[in-house]
């Protein structure tokens, strides 16, 4: 069927919304009584997370297991088995949920279905073990409603991740999808652009450009032939926020393309995906194919003259490719690295021809933007900072996961309202925001409300959302080691201060953790810093030295240590521990000894035993086999 | 390229204008700022270009910037405030530079680069006197091959091969493999440049500010054979040797050192010192024959005639065609090189004349050019395994062993060739520059074909830099259309349109490098200065004025050696010793 007025999408939307009602009803309700077909609910609903991470903790066998249960059970014909994409709380993943009690499941398996059927389906009570437990109060919390971890949040780019079934574009239609690209045929395109430069959005890659003054650029490129290009080359460690949109809402991807599109007067779509991304390639591909289905791409989309379509370029996992211009020759088919700006793709980019990059959580924004105005985006937020963020909640904290808060939203209230706080109790130390290219925050930048601006004055940057927490046991030079290594295995290659410079950049660090750093090298890490960052042709480069620069602004003393005193205060670098054992405690039961690979460990039966340091590899063998806690590492 | 808005910026707090779209780097230089730069180059006028702002040397502080600005490929603004020497460019520059001498072997008192290398330069200029950051070196792939030898160690990635292997010669060899500090510039999949479409034009070499990339050096082979008793050693300088030569002992670009070459080749001990000019002539008499021979045929109606006929001279479009266009293998002319051809009538009529076997002769060319060390390897070029010319050696080799010899090349007198092979015309001499052959070739066909003498000698159309010239010359009422390229990425250009057939013209002459054989990868290095390639070819011109004899076919050896010998142009010897044929070589 083809739609090819806003009428004939409205009617499909009324028809849509008629399966989707007791979903969204569902949404709404509070820790009621538990519905069951016994109960006399005439019908019910399964949503089993289709995303990445719980599929990887087998939430597809789940959702198998559900159907056979459900015809073993002969009520298939009652209960409908969903598959929407991520819910966000992938710590407490597979998540299940049931409509239309709203009964939120966490960490279930395989196993667990044919009591959720038996006694939640039918029976109408809810599986108690399986409900979320919240670590302060340890109440059972049957919604996540009342969850700590939803209750802060406000999700707009995510506004369909976890609720709709990606691989059906008429749930999407339903949830006013695709509205506001009919809106925004019938309107002149430089009005609909206004709308979004009005908005406020920002680019949520990471630098934060305007996507409205993006787009206008792009407009004044006049050529036969120009390009949106939907950037997902998600690279970030630990951030799947682009992921997580693609496969649980991939239509409002397509549809902001579109609308995008019309605005800058391109009619050729690109989505350039790491091809590590299977899942969001097929469920992009399943849209996009429901959407030409659909007469939604093609020519004469709506009726209104407008053509528009989108094709898909595989990335394969460059870091350096999510920077718009290596993105670009990497869709040409050459070599994966940045140049210059200027030009600037508005002007010369995929191919010569102008082309517009927007990210995937910037697209997501746009068509709720224009269906709900720009001035209520506007009201989210912070001055310069509209809307909201999603950021990727990892690390040493309790509820890892993904979590979209309003532009201002403290750093305290993400870790400790929201995240649950620092794992096991222990101290937090730092949180790194803004993945590799960012810096390390400290507990003096816990009430900053986060935007753009505050999070670069403190050192650090917005990025493309990833947010670590660190604790006590995390030691700081090790960290700005770890990203190093990121970004040097990520370098391009192009340019002498990123090739050659980060390179010495690791060098340094490794000997600073290694016990063998000077003074001197502490000095010359922050010049090479310095110069790195003053000097670097694009941003993963200017960026790349972040991570030492912030460490080396709130934690110095800590480098100090590692090479003043040969000390590493978190116990992490191995090179600088120190084991002996506690001639007082020790039993001399040889247990430790035995079990040494390095057979550094001497002594006899009964009498204390004794660490040769020459010797001893610092695996910790004999701190797990003594019983008796005589092994001390300093 | 019309730009008349013009810019005004300050640099260093002096005010300086210039149109739009200048760089801050050249903007800098016409006020006498010299902005040090590593990994840019741009040989104006021609193609040969390589701004890829990646070394970071060339860093300035521009008001109101966040970050440095690389000045060779940030185009000035109104109003800018540039400053090229402040504290902080000047750490970052250094710092920058310290970084690659990090990573590079420095090996530099045995390099083959030393006292020629743009990083050594830079090393001084800056004043950098030890090695503040020591680090793990990369570890890159060596090969040496008959032209070029490549040790990648010495390798600072400014990409500069790159771009002329890609975007000036389109040969597409050479580009960055793998990432990070692994990047190397290599063949895909790191292949051997035997294994490849390399065509040895050498532009590579030509462009390598260090010692990555360097000419297979001959002069240790080439010393054996001069020191030995039992050889007859023979020289044979190309044109464009004689115009850049004295390059390297300091002489200004264009100086015309003929009469020194011939006297340092005998002091170094050549037994004869003979001219490639020579067979220059030679060529014309074969090739000309073979132009008027196609198209006397082509106007008599023969619709088989396969025209343009292109020039063959140039070993690299050589290997080009033969790679890349074996369909089109007839198009170019028959005839050999000028060095080989040498080669055939030395090995054959003169040592035959001399009376020296085959074996006791060596023939050394002389050559602007590496592409000619492949030739000279070419297994049609030799007999039993006996080379007509046993190998060449750069005009960079030369100089090194003029150098090597104790022999002060300023203060040699002048001395001329030896004959019969040493007589040469006018039109020999301007091979050496685009566009050269064509003029060459023109003088004669003109001549032969109309029996006519020449009102004007010169045919300045098909002179200059441009990368395609195109021209018609009425030869008494026939419109004789030739097209003139130099680069292989022009004469990609052509030869796409030749087979799709869409080429009119009846003769083409292609030269592989920028500026024909005075821009050869052989020659003194220019750094990208094209005063230098202009100079030389300027006194190409002045040599071919200052002859007495100024077209081939009036050389009276080359009229000698036909009737004496070789009977006429496209005669049976002729044939076979002059003439070769091609090959298809390309990688399936």
């Amino acid at each position: 069927m083809t739609i090819n007025s806003p009428d004939v999408l409205e009617g499909i939307r009324q028809e849509a919304l008629k399966a989707l009602s007791q979903r969204e009803e569902s949404n709404k309700a509070t820790s009621a009584q538990a519905a069951g077909l016994e109960k006399g609910t005439p019908h019910m609903q399964i949503l089993c997370c289709g995303g990445t991470g719980c599929k990887a903790s087998e939430s597809a066998k789940i959702a198998q297991n559900f159907q056979e249960s459900l015809k073993a059970h002969s009520i298939e014909d009652k209960v409908d088995v969903v598959v929407p994409g991520c819910f966000g709380f992938c710590e407490k993943g597979p998540i299940v949920k049931i409509v239309p009690d709203n009964t939120f499941y966490t960490s279930v398996r395989p196993e667990d279905v044919e009591e959720i059927v038996t006694s939640h389906i039918l029976a109408g009570n809810r599986v108690e073990r399986l409900l979320y437990v919240d670590p302060s109060t340890g109440q059972h919390i049957s919604d996540s409603k009342h969850m700590n971890f939803y209750r802060k949040q406000m999700r707009i780019a995510l506004r369909n991740c976890g609720f709709i079934n990606p691989e059906d574009i008429r749930e999407y239609i339903a949830r006013d999808g695709y509205k506001a690209l009919a809106q925004s045929l019938q309107r002149p395109s430089e009005d609909v652009l206004a709308d979004i430069k009005a908005s406020g959005l920002r680019g949520r890659g990471g630098a934060g450009f305007p996507t409205g003054v993006k787009w206008e650029i792009a407009r004044k490129f006049d050529a036969p032939d120009k390009y949106v290009v939907c950037n997902a080359d998600e690279g970030d460690p630990g951030a799947f926020m682009d992921r997580s949109i693609m496969e649980g809402d991939p239509n409002s991807v397509i549809e902001a393309m579109m609308i995008c599109g019309y605005c800058i007067n391109a009619h050729h779509g690109l989505i350039y995906i790491r091809a590590e991304y299977p899942l969001a390639v097929h469920r992009l591909k399943v849209a996009i194919g429901q959407a030409r289905e659909y007469g939604l791409l093609g020519k004469n989309i709506l009726g209104t003259g407008f053509d528009f379509d989108i094709e898909i370029r595989y990335g394969a996992g460059a870091f350096v490719c999510g920077e718009e211009t290596a993105l670009i020759h990497s869709m040409e088919g050459k070599r994966g690295e940045p140049t210059l700006k200027p030009p600037f793709p508005a002007e010369a980019g995929y191919f010569g021809n102008p082309t517009n990059v927007n990210n995937v959580e910037t697209l997501a924004n746009v068509p709720v933007i224009l269906t709900k105005g720009p001035q209520w985006f506007a009201s989210i937020g912070t001055e310069k900072s509209k809307g909201t963020k999603v950021f990727a909640l990892a690390g040493k904290i309790n509820n890892v996961g993904l979590i979209e808060v309003p532009m201002g939203t403290t750093l305290r209230e993400i870790i400790y309202d929201i995240g649950g706080g620092v794992k096991g109790g222990k101290k937090f130390k730092a949180v790194q925001t803004g993945g590799p290219s960012g810096g390390c925050l400290t507990e003096k930048h816990l009430d900053i409300p986060i935007d753009y601006e505050s999070l670069a004055a403190a050192g650090s940057m917005m990025g493309s959302g990833g947010m670590i927490v660190m604790d006590e046991d995390d030691c700081m030079v090790s960290v700005a080691k770890f990203f190093l290594e990121f970004t040097v295995d990520e370098s391009c290659g192009k340019c002498t201060p990123c090739r050659i410079g980060n390179r010495r950049m690791l060098e340094i660090l490794t000997r600073i953790t290694d016990g063998r750093g000077t003074e001197e090298d502490i000095e010359t890490l922050e010049n090479l810093a310095k110069v790195i960052k003053d000097t670097a042709l694009c941003g993963l480069g200017q960026t790349s030295p972040n991570p030492v620069l912030s460490t080396l602004a709130n934690f110095r003393e800590e480098y100090e240590e590692h090479v003043r005193d040969h000390k590493c205060r978190a116990h992490k670098c191995k090179s600088l521990l120190t084991y002996s054992i506690d001639p007082a405690l020790c039993k001399g039961c040889s247990a430790c000894a035995r079990g040494c690979p390095a057979e550094a460990i001497a002594g006899e039966v009964r009498k204390p035993f004794v660490i040769n340091p020459e010797k001893c590899i610092r695996c910790g063998m004999c701190l797990s086999r003594c019983k008796f806690g005589a092994i001390k590492v300093i | 390229m019309e730009n008349t808005t013009i810019i005004t910026l300050t640099i260093d707090g002096r005010a300086v204008s210039v149109p739009k779209g200048t760089s801050i780097l050249d903007a800098a230089a016409t006020i006498g700022i010299k902005i040090p730069a590593l990994c840019h180059m741009d040989l104006k006028g021609t193609c040969v270009k390589n701004t890829p702002a990646s070394c970071r040397i060339c860093v300035v502080e521009v008001e109101g910037r966040r970050n440095l600005a690389p000045s060779c490929a940030t185009q000035v603004m109104e109003g800018m405030v540039v400053r090229t020497n402040s504290a902080r460019v000047v750490r970052a520059r250094k710092t920058v530079a310290e970084l690659i001498l990090s990573d590079h072997p420095n090996d530099c008192l045995t390099c083959p680069k030393c006292s020629d290398c743009e990083l050594q330069k830079l090393v001084t200029r800056f004043n950098i006197r030890r090695m503040t950051y020591k680090g793990e070196q990369s570890v890159r792939k060596k090969e040496e091959t008959v032209a070029i030898t490549r040790n990648m160690d010495k390798c600072i990635l400014c990409r500069r091969c790159e771009s002329v292997c890609n975007q000036v010669q389109t040969v597409g060899v050479l580009g960055a493999v793998r990432r990070g500090f692994e990047t190397t510039i290599a063949p895909t999949f790191d292949r051997m440049f035997k294994d490849t479409d390399c065509t040895y034009c050498g532009q590579c070499v030509a462009v390598c500010p260090t010692g990555a990339l360097t000419e297979r050096d001959n002069t240790d082979r080439l010393l054996d054979d001069l020191c030995n008793p039992e050889k007859i050693v023979i020289a044979q300088p190309a044109p464009a040797v004689r115009v850049a030569l004295g390059e390297e002992f300091g002489m200004k670009p264009g100086t015309i050192v003929t009469g020194k070459l011939a006297t340092s080749l005998r002091y170094l001990g050549f037994d004869y010192v003979f001219d490639t000019d020579f067979a220059a002539d030679l060529t014309i008499m074969e090739e000309g024959a073979e132009i008027l021979h196609r198209l006397r045929a082509f106007l008599g109606g023969d619709k088989s005639v396969k025209l343009p006929i292109m020039t063959s001279c140039c070993p690299a479009w050589v290997n080009f065609y033969e790679h890349n266009y074996p369909d089109l293998l007839e198009y170019p002319s028959s005839a050999k090189s000028p060095a080989q051809m040498f080669g055939a009538i030395a090995k054959n009529y003169w040592a035959e004349k001399m009376g020296i076997p085959r074996e006791k002769l060596v023939v050394v060319s002389i050559m602007p050019c590496l592409a000619k060390k492949y030739e000279c390897e070419r297994e049609e070029f030799s007999v039993n395994g006996n080379p007509d010319v046993d190998y060449s050696i750069s005009t960079r080799e030369l100089a090194r062993l003029i150098k090597r010899s104790n022999i002060d090349f300023e203060s040699l007198p002048d001395s001329d060739f030896d004959t019969p092979m040493g007589e040469s015309s006018g039109a020999g001499a301007i091979f050496g520059a685009t566009g050269g052959v064509m003029e060459a070739a023109l003088r004669t066909v003109y001549e032969v074909f109309t029996g006519k003498t020449l009102p004007r000698l010169e045919f300045t159309a098909v002179r200059g830099l441009d990368g395609i010239k195109e021209a018609t010359i009425d030869i008494d009422g026939f419109p004789l259309k030739v097209c003139v390229a130099h680069t292989l990425g022009n004469a990609r250009y052509l030869m796409d349109k030749l087979r799709k057939g869409e080429l009119n013209y009846h003769v083409v002459e292609v030269m592989a490098c920028p500026g024909g054989c005075i821009g050869g990868a052989g020659q003194p290095y220019h750094h990208g200065n094209i005063e230098v390639l202009k100079a030389r070819a300027a006194a190409i011109y002045r040599e071919d004025e200052g002859k007495p004899i100024r077209k081939s076919h009036e050389n009276p050896d080359i009229k000698q050696l036909y009737e004496v010998y070789l009977g006429e142009p496209l005669g049976e010897l002729s044939e076979k010793l002059l003439h070769t044929r091609y090959f298809d070589k390309s990688i399936k």
